[in-house]
């Protein structure tokens, strides 16, 4: 593969982003879940 | 009066904002993805012109793509709440999840934008109308973020976010042509040849449609994630100076 | 609130405000030197004659933006820092004819900025201004700055009496007013002949900035009564 670097790299920036983004996303809204009781999420 | 602190089961501090549902979309994103990294970088050919380089469209447009589709959904949701009779606060957590998607993406966007065109072009970047227009609807929507974390009451804020949101979309078309008519009066501007648009075919194109599928169903996954926790940010706000409040009262520190 | 009502209501703001720029004199005190002393920092920065030539129609026009940045923010401090336009509210006053009043006001301080800055830029970068310009560079002239007016009003107006907003208005304001920048520009460029240009070419682009304008001002006069009210 030429520019093999170039190439490699937009995948991981691309999958590194989405992940990091959806960790984070996760993350802060078990800690916001965690203080707030069932009747206050209505997708429940 | 007393606070009472709601009881809080083990089950849902695990669960958190997913549900079956968003379990069920994010294990087809996961597939779908994987199946985008092997059908993008292993199995579809390279690109007669453009090589190797070509690989990184698969990447690119399905970003693109789900940019473009957050800032639409932040405009429609904007408009819902802007002109529902409801003014649904709902609405503008909608909007507001998915233009903090769309920021992300666009942001990738452009930087595996520039790396494809250094392959192809030789440069990094291009004064070209679709880039340009980009970059400012990156940077407008940036602004938009800004817009949404000023001070006010949670229906002042929702409002003006709404306004700046649909005003976003006055910008696109009027920065494009205005863009576009400046390059046309540019020679330089077909020197460099290589336009945006090429031609895929089988492969390359079904690796494309498999992108686009697996970004979508990301959306949809990130979007209810994320207006879930923009809700209970929204929640705990409240809740947060409700007690601050009763606290003070208890206190005898506020005569009202 | 009649047709007749509104004009009143804008025609007082517009007053109203020119008479607050007669009496504080910030327009010419402050504003017009900043502008001036840019144009001068650009001929330090841009050392050549031949490229302050070449350079000038987007030079002034920078400078334009940046000070027209300053202006708008002193046109919103006024009013936020004694609840004017709560007041206004209060009274009934239609705010679309307040947006028409503060954006007429801006249009003719800009105008006024923008004169200093091309004389500024003819003595000092030595362009040329032909015959045969001259009526593209006003309709040019004429018509972004209703068009910067107009963008400039409605993002002031919505970070009005908001804590951080001298930061984030440029922030709002520059994007979208970027095709004013490009049109204005290529069309001083035509009307002053830079790097070979003709008259001709400049017209296509105050079509461009003419429909900015429509579509800005229409918009802000919609969205000015929600973004205010409250």
């Amino acid at each position: 593969m030429t520019n093999a670097g170039f190439i490699l790299g937009s995948y991981a920036l691309t999958f590194g982003s989405i992940v990091i983004f959806a960790w984070r996303t996760v993350k802060v809204g078990k800690r916001l879940s965690a203080d707030l009781s069932d009747e206050d999420k209505p997708w429940l | 009066m007393t606070i009472d602190t709601p009881p809080i089961s083990a089950a849902t501090q695990r669960r958190g904002t997913s549900t079956p549902a968003t379990r069920v979309i994010g294990v087809l994103t996961i597939a779908m993805t994987i199946w985008l990294g092997v059908f993008g970088l292993v199995l579809s050919p390279a690109d007669r012109d453009q090589g190797d380089a070509v690989r990184i469209m698969y990447v690119h447009v399905p970003s693109v793509w789900l940019a473009y589709l957050a800032f639409i959904v932040t405009a429609l949701a904007s408009g819902v709440h802007l002109f529902g009779r409801r003014h649904s606060l709902q609405a503008d957590r909608v909007a507001g999840a998915s233009a903090e998607i769309g920021v992300v993406f666009m942001a990738v966007t452009l930087v595996t934008g520039m790396l494809w065109g250094r392959i192809t072009w030789g440069v990094y970047w291009q004064w070209d109308a679709r880039l340009t227009t980009t970059a400012l609807l990156f940077i407008s929507y940036i602004g938009y973020l800004a817009v949404r974390g000023l001070e006010g009451t949670r229906e002042q804020r929702a409002r003006r976010s709404a306004i700046v949101g649909l005003l976003a979309v006055l910008e696109v078309p009027l920065v494009h042509w205005s863009v576009k008519l400046w390059r046309s009066l540019h020679q330089e501007a077909t020197v460099l040849g290589t336009d945006l648009d090429v031609s895929l075919d089988g492969l390359m194109l079904f690796s494309l449609f498999v992108g686009v599928v697996a970004f979508t169903l990301l959306f949809i996954w990130l979007l209810l994630h994320r207006s879930r926790m923009l809700t209970m940010i929204d929640l705990s706000a409240e809740s947060g100076l409700n007690a601050a409040l009763a606290q003070r009262r208890a206190e005898g520190g506020v005569s009202l | 609130m009649s047709s007749s009502g509104r004009i009143q209501v804008a025609r007082a703001v517009l007053s109203k405000d020119l008479q607050i720029e007669r009496r504080s004199k910030v327009l010419t005190s402050q504003i017009i030197p900043f502008a001036v002393v840019t144009l001068v920092l650009f001929a330090f920065a841009l050392d050549g004659d031949a490229i302050l030539q070449r350079t000038a129609p987007g030079l002034v026009w920078l400078a334009m933006l940046f000070s027209s940045m300053i202006i708008v923010q002193r046109s919103f401090a006024v009013e936020t820092s004694d609840g004017a336009l709560d007041a206004l509210r209060v009274a009934g006053a239609d705010m679309s004819a307040v947006f028409w009043g503060k954006w007429l006001a801006l249009v003719i301080q800009l105008l006024v900025l923008e004169l200093v800055l091309l004389a500024g830029a003819i003595v000092m970068f030595g362009i040329e201004l032909r015959a045969s310009g001259v009526v593209l560079l006003v309709t040019s002239s004429i018509s972004a700055t209703c068009g910067l007016s107009a963008v400039s009003t409605i993002y002031a107006g919505l970070a009005s009496g908001v804590r951080g907003r001298e930061s984030l208005l440029p922030l709002l304001v520059l994007p979208v007013a970027s095709p004013v920048l490009i049109g204005a520009t290529r069309a001083a460029e035509a009307a002053f002949g830079t790097g070979g240009t003709v008259v001709s070419e400049g017209w296509p682009w105050v079509g461009v900035l003419s429909v900015f304008a429509v579509v800005f001002s229409f918009g802000g006069s919609l969205a000015f009564g929600p973004l205010i009210d409250d």
